[in-house]
């Protein structure tokens, strides 16, 4: 495709903020806040390094007399700890902000590894049907029976056997990614194909077969572009499932281990103290996931709404 | 233009599509496959420069008879050949849609809709001849250059359906195939189209095998036209002759169809029913039961497409017996 700067023609820029989809999100409220507060927590994060009073990573910067203080609000709470530390004197906020940045990392990469896998795998099935379509949308279904959580320990318990101890810390984030995208292709698969199987039909793919574009090529610049609305919106819901579903494992103790915390793994090891009083060790990583999540899946909410031609 | 020698010829060609139910639920429910013949035996040819229309009711075929020319279809069993074009090789077809919303990429931008068969088929060897050739074309259908930076949601559908002849001139074909082009443009509109495609027939010499419904359409486009009921050719003619003197009493039917300026409100006898099921097609000739001059034969028999008077070819025993 050729991009010609005539000067009659708008920018995409130009077009985007000209476009429906602009005009809703600002008449949404609840959706400008959610990215608002979503923008500030994912800037957070990855600012984390700058942001946070202490490096959470670095275990000779721990001081075990500044273990279990509270919030500086508190009586006993010190400055730098705004939020109060842990048992082992790590403070709560910096663990939050690397936390935050550990879930959104994984989210991501989840959401974009299934989205390759899901789109690749759901264009086959829709635009070559019969037994294609049959073997893939099955091997969909059988993995969709299984819990997500016996996924994930088989999956890192087969990790485990085959990694050698040096790379099994550094790719605990990498069977993580994997077993929530194994886990999650299999919905983008469906909602490819079957928008697939619409357009494969329709004259334009057709009058393209006529000039003898070959298949890849029809798939990938005829059909996909005309299947990305409803993949936008799985895969902005998705992403606030993926963070849930990583902080479910990680809670579980099949996540991010302890040394590197991901929220799940603030939540399991602040949980163990909660009965011992020091309970902001386990609340403030648990309102920092529902923020996240709520945002995300508000902002989801918005965009489904907003790109479904019913609701105009 | 009448040099006879044929852009196309189409032999005995059949389709057959395979309808059936999902294999398990053949398999559970005991139902045998069930198969749809939807063009079945047809022969014809169009000459060079000419125009041959097919008309029929929807669901007779005629569709799948464009589809199987363009090659979109794989015969099941026949043959279709092609003359000599430019240069010495096989004529290039093209085809040109009935739909025109979904017959344009909504996300493409026009300029790279038409210069998509440029592009695939590697007729130019430069961008900017590319988009020479594109602005042409685009002048050629009567839209502005300018048009190329447009999305195809900001036309109207007789300007999508030009748009649409543009795509299908910009891999220089000498047989465009038509899709019922008009049916689904407002009638003022369709006259702009349909003097669009014959002037773009003189200016280009271009061959066309025009597929309709609408006999009024048909007959402002065509040399010669072939009518189609059920997946068979049942009779074929030069324009005048076919609609002056129709033969088979479905031709006949089909031109009762068309209101009359001159005498609006004269009666049309009614005709019994509605085309049969091509999935279970009535025995001997198809058409007998709604014929009014069905006899016995016609119920055992099916009539094979023998000449008759003039220039034309029917498919009907009653016919057949008056010669």
């Amino acid at each position: 495709m050729t991009d010609q700067s005539d000067p009659k023609t708008p920018s995409r820029t130009e077009l985007f903020f000209d476009s429906d989809l602009w005009w809703s999100f600002k008449s949404h409220k609840s959706a400008v806040g959610a990215a608002i507060v979503l923008g500030f927590v994912i800037v957070a994060a990855f600012l984390a390094p700058v942001l946070s009073p202490q490096d959470p990573y670095d275990l000779a910067a721990l001081e075990l007399w500044n273990a279990e203080l509270p919030p500086i609000w508190m009586e006993g709470g010190q400055m730098p700890y705004l939020l109060g530390t842990d048992v082992q004197g790590r403070d709560i906020l910096s663990g939050i902000l690397y936390g935050t940045r550990i879930s959104i990392i994984i989210g991501i990469a989840s959401v974009a590894v299934s989205l390759v896998v899901g789109i690749g795998l759901g264009l086959m099935a829709g635009y070559y049907g019969g037994w294609i379509d049959n073997v893939l949308m099955r091997i969909g279904d059988v993995l969709l029976s299984i819990p997500i959580v016996l996924v994930a320990i088989l999956v890192s318990s087969v990790a485990q056997q085959f990694l050698s101890p040096a790379w099994r810390e550094a790719g605990v984030a990498a069977v993580l990614v994997l077993a929530i995208a194994m886990y999650s292709w299999v919905q983008y698969a469906r909602v490819v194909r079957a928008q697939t199987m619409v357009e494969r039909r329709k004259e334009y793919v057709q009058a393209s077969r006529l000039v003898g574009t070959p298949a890849r090529r029809l798939m990938l610049k005829h059909i996909l572009p005309n299947t990305l609305t409803p993949i936008f919106v799985a895969a902005t819901l998705n992403f606030g499932l993926a963070i849930l579903i990583e902080a479910t494992l990680s809670f579980l103790g099949v996540g991010m281990p302890p040394n590197q915390p991901s929220l799940g793994t603030l939540i399991r090891v602040g949980n163990q103290y909660l009965f011992s009083g020091s309970w902001w060790i386990v609340l403030f990583p648990s309102i920092q996931l529902c923020i996240l999540v709520v945002a995300v899946n508000m902002l989801g909410d918005w965009l489904r709404d907003a790109l479904n031609p019913k609701l105009r | 233009m009448n040099t006879h020698t044929p852009a196309l010829t189409v032999e005995g060609v059949s389709k057959t599509f395979d309808v059936s139910a999902p294999w398990l639920n053949r398999v559970l429910e005991r139902r045998p496959k069930l198969f749809v013949k939807a063009v079945a035996d047809v022969s014809f040819t169009v000459e060079k420069g000419t125009c041959c229309s097919i008309v029929g009711e929807s669901g007779c075929g005629k569709s799948t008879v464009a589809r199987l020319v363009t090659g979109l279809y794989r015969t099941t069993s026949g043959n279709i050949s092609f003359g000599t074009g430019a240069e010495g090789r096989p004529i290039r077809v093209q085809m040109i849609f009935q739909d025109p919303h979904s017959s344009v990429n909504p996300r493409w931008r026009v300029g790279d809709i038409i210069a998509e068969p440029i592009r695939e088929m590697k007729l130019r060897d430069t961008e900017a001849e590319t988009l020479a050739r594109v602005r042409e074309l685009l002048e050629t259908v009567g839209l502005g250059a300018d048009d190329a930076q447009k999305y195809p949601h900001e036309f109207s559908g007789g300007q999508r359906q030009r748009i649409s002849i543009a795509r299908a001139l910009a891999s220089e074909p000498e047989l465009l195939v038509c899709d019922e082009p008009t049916s689904a443009l407002d009638v003022s509109v369709q006259a702009q189209i349909l003097n669009l495609m014959r002037r773009l027939q003189d200016e280009l010499g271009l061959t066309y095998l025009f597929i309709s419904h609408d006999l009024s359409v048909v007959r402002h486009m065509s040399d010669q036209i072939a009518v189609m009921y059920l997946g068979r050719i049942v009779e074929q003619a030069p324009v005048e002759q076919l609609f002056t003197d129709p033969q088979h009493p479905y031709s006949q039917l089909l031109l009762k169809t068309i209101p009359d300026v001159k005498n609006p409100k004269r009666r049309v006898e009614a005709q019994a029913g509605e085309p049969p099921s091509p999935l279970n097609p009535p025995s001997g000739c198809a058409f007998h039961p709604r014929c009014p001059i069905a006899m016995e034969k016609c119920k055992a028999i099916m009539p094979e497409l023998l000449q008759a008077d003039g220039q034309a070819r029917v498919a009907c025993h009653a016919v057949a017996q008056k010669e």
